[in-house]
């Protein structure tokens, strides 16, 4: 099955027909978000959400519980759109990681990107690095862009091939993940090292509403680079001297592209931990589905993660009664298991 | 498009790769640039496409110094098709084909009809219309060196680099593309091995050790004592009685 064929370049979609897969798209991703309100661990029916959200949408004024109420607008929907930022984000990175880099296993947290992110936060909220001065986001934002940094020059003194880009991302993601350890038995108490602990794995229970003011924002700037570069990193197909003789700066847009994926990275890092196999599966799943050309892949990959993670979201609630798994955990008891049929499909193809 | 490089040298870890390479090269020309391994063929081509960090000289397209031009304006201008370009992504041959016209869109200037047409016709030219649809892992070495060539005519452009562009190509191939690269309305400059191939170009030079030691019509160029300088071979020239053309035997000689 093709979602939209790389055809569709020679024949250019119409603005009708692109409009209604925009609007297809939206709407199951709002179907995903009335999910993620309506399921969990007390079930919500259906009239109770949209009174809930009509009261607070449009100043409504329907009698609902006010338990109910505030488990959906306060818990569950911040949750919600916290998990479809996150997914969008991991995704979109994954795609313009294993763009650039032309690795098939480039993502931000193979690379190293999102033990950084957590080793800034860590870094700032345990240790207290920055005085006050710097918020959680920021140290993670440091951290992700130091992480990247060793990792990028390592590679390179090993001779900056992308194969040496993934082993120096290993060795930087090990180094900062014992730093993290390091610090947090350093410095935090055994109730602030079991939080740590549970959020590295990546936790969205404490999620509220300035969180959804970081999350959302931070991936919708993302969608909007990475539309803006399609062709760029289309043209990386053949490498970054092909793409620069194809007219791409191909510096810029390495620098512009990676800070994006650092943004994202450390943003949604700094507010539910590092959550690992969205930004490496999903990639593969819709380029499956659309073909290998950004224009499809970009908008494709940023839905099904949104979806996916809130999925997940879902299931971390439901797998154990009375017990929130953590979120990290189900994407990779899914995503190890898919990450292997893809491989294994792509040795059949190849 | 005329092409003038002043003073182009580029070195690697104090080895010298191109050194003080000087040349004209007029609208149109096809001008062949022979040599042995390692001579800096590959590098100069890369040189003037614009894309080697460090280099030293200037590169002149028409008169405007490259420098004083953006990287989408140098590909709007100039195309390189260069050896061993691949790719692990699912492409098909069409989709390879129309990264050419990527100098000429942008977010807000989408591939459209026009695009389209420009790409059927580049493939077209090289005959590759029927595998358009064929996935990149199924192609020969040679249908992907045509389709390399077909995306660097679809950028449009008024100077075409290839290097060693008839490898891998059987030698219908070979002929057939030497001779489109000829009927172009556009400058080619041109790696080749193939001396008897190289005779048909317009102009050609002979590099050797980063230097451009001799340049000028093939007739007058590669005569039997350069090769045997900068190829170490011996060579015989013959004539084909059929067109007088002239053709080289080549023989080893002891070092």
């Amino acid at each position: 099955m093709k979602l939209a064929s790389p055809h569709n370049a020679r024949h250019p979609v119409g603005g009708l027909a692109l409009l209604c897969w925009w609007l297809g798209g939206m709407l199951l991703l709002m179907m995903a978000i009335l999910l993620g309100v309506i399921i969990g661990e007390t079930p919500l029916p259906l009239d109770t959400v949209a009174a809930v959200f009509a009261n607070n949408l449009w100043n409504a004024s329907y009698p609902v519980e006010r338990i109910d109420a505030g488990i959906i607008w306060n818990y569950r929907l911040p949750r919600t759109l916290v998990a479809a930022a996150c997914g969008a984000g991991l995704a979109l990175s994954g795609v313009v990681l294993q763009a650039l880099i032309r690795n098939a296993l480039a993502d931000p947290y193979l690379l190293g990107v999102s033990a950084g992110a957590s080793t800034g936060a860590v870094a700032v909220t345990i240790l207290g690095v920055g005085g006050g001065a710097l918020g959680i986001s920021s140290g993670a934002f440091i951290g992700a862009i130091l992480a990247f940094s060793l990792v990028a020059a390592l590679a390179r003194a090993a001779g900056g091939g992308s194969a040496q880009l993934v082993l120096a991302g290993i060795a930087g993601s090990q180094l900062f993940n014992a730093l993290t350890s390091f610090f947090v038995a350093k410095s935090a108490n055994a109730e602030q090292a079991r939080g740590i602990m549970f959020w590295l794995l990546g936790n969205l229970s404490g999620v509220r509403w300035p969180d959804v003011s970081l999350a959302v924002p931070a991936a919708i700037f993302g969608l909007v680079v990475c539309l803006w570069y399609i062709r760029a990193m289309d043209a990386f197909a053949f490498g970054a001297r092909s793409a620069a003789a194809l007219g791409v700066h191909v510096r810029r847009v390495q620098l512009v592209l990676i800070g994006a994926v650092t943004l994202m990275t450390a943003t949604m890092v700094s507010l539910v931990g590092s959550i690992g196999f969205v930004g490496l599966v999903i990639p593969h799943v819709v380029r499956m589905l659309t073909g290998p050309r950004h224009a499809q892949l970009v908008p494709v990959a940023a839905l099904a993660g949104a979806v996916f993670l809130i999925a997940a979201d879902i299931a971390s609630r439901l797998l154990i009664p009375g017990q929130v798994v953590a979120i990290g955990v189900v994407t990779a008891l899914v995503g190890a298991p898919g990450f292997a049929v893809i491989l294994i499909r792509n040795r059949r193809r190849s | 498009m005329k092409v003038s490089l002043q003073g182009l040298s580029w070195s690697a870890r104090q080895r010298i790769i191109v050194d003080d390479v000087t040349l004209e090269i007029a609208s149109g020309e096809t001008f062949g640039l022979v040599g042995a391994n390692g001579s800096g063929k590959s590098t100069l081509l890369r040189l003037i496409a614009g894309l080697m960090p460090r280099a030293r000289g200037e590169v002149q397209l028409n008169g405007t110094p490259m420098s004083r031009l953006s990287r989408r304006e140098v590909a709007q201008n100039l195309a390189l098709v260069e050896q061993h370009a691949d790719t692990d992504e699912a492409l098909t041959a069409r989709d390879a084909a129309e990264l050419g016209r990527t100098p000429w869109l942008s977010a807000l200037r989408p591939f459209g009809p026009a695009d389209s047409a420009i790409v059927d016709q580049a493939l077209e030219m090289v005959g590759m219309s029927h595998m358009a649809d064929a996935a990149w892992d199924t192609l020969s070495g040679g249908e992907r060196q045509r389709i390399h060539i077909a995306r660097a005519l679809a950028q449009q452009p008024g100077v075409l680099l290839l290097d060693e562009p008839t490898n891998h190509l059987d030698i219908h191939h070979q002929l057939s593309l030497l001779q489109l690269v000829r009927s172009l309305p556009v400058t080619v400059i041109l790696a080749l091995h193939d001396l008897n191939q190289a005779m048909e170009c317009d102009r050609l030079g002979v590099m050797q050790g980063g230097r451009l030691i001799a340049c000028g019509p093939p007739q007058e160029v590669l005569d039997p004592a350069l090769l045997a300088q900068s190829f170490r071979v011996g060579a015989r020239v013959l004539t084909d009685s059929h067109d007088s053309a002239r053709l080289f035997r080549f023989h080893c000689i002891e070092d």
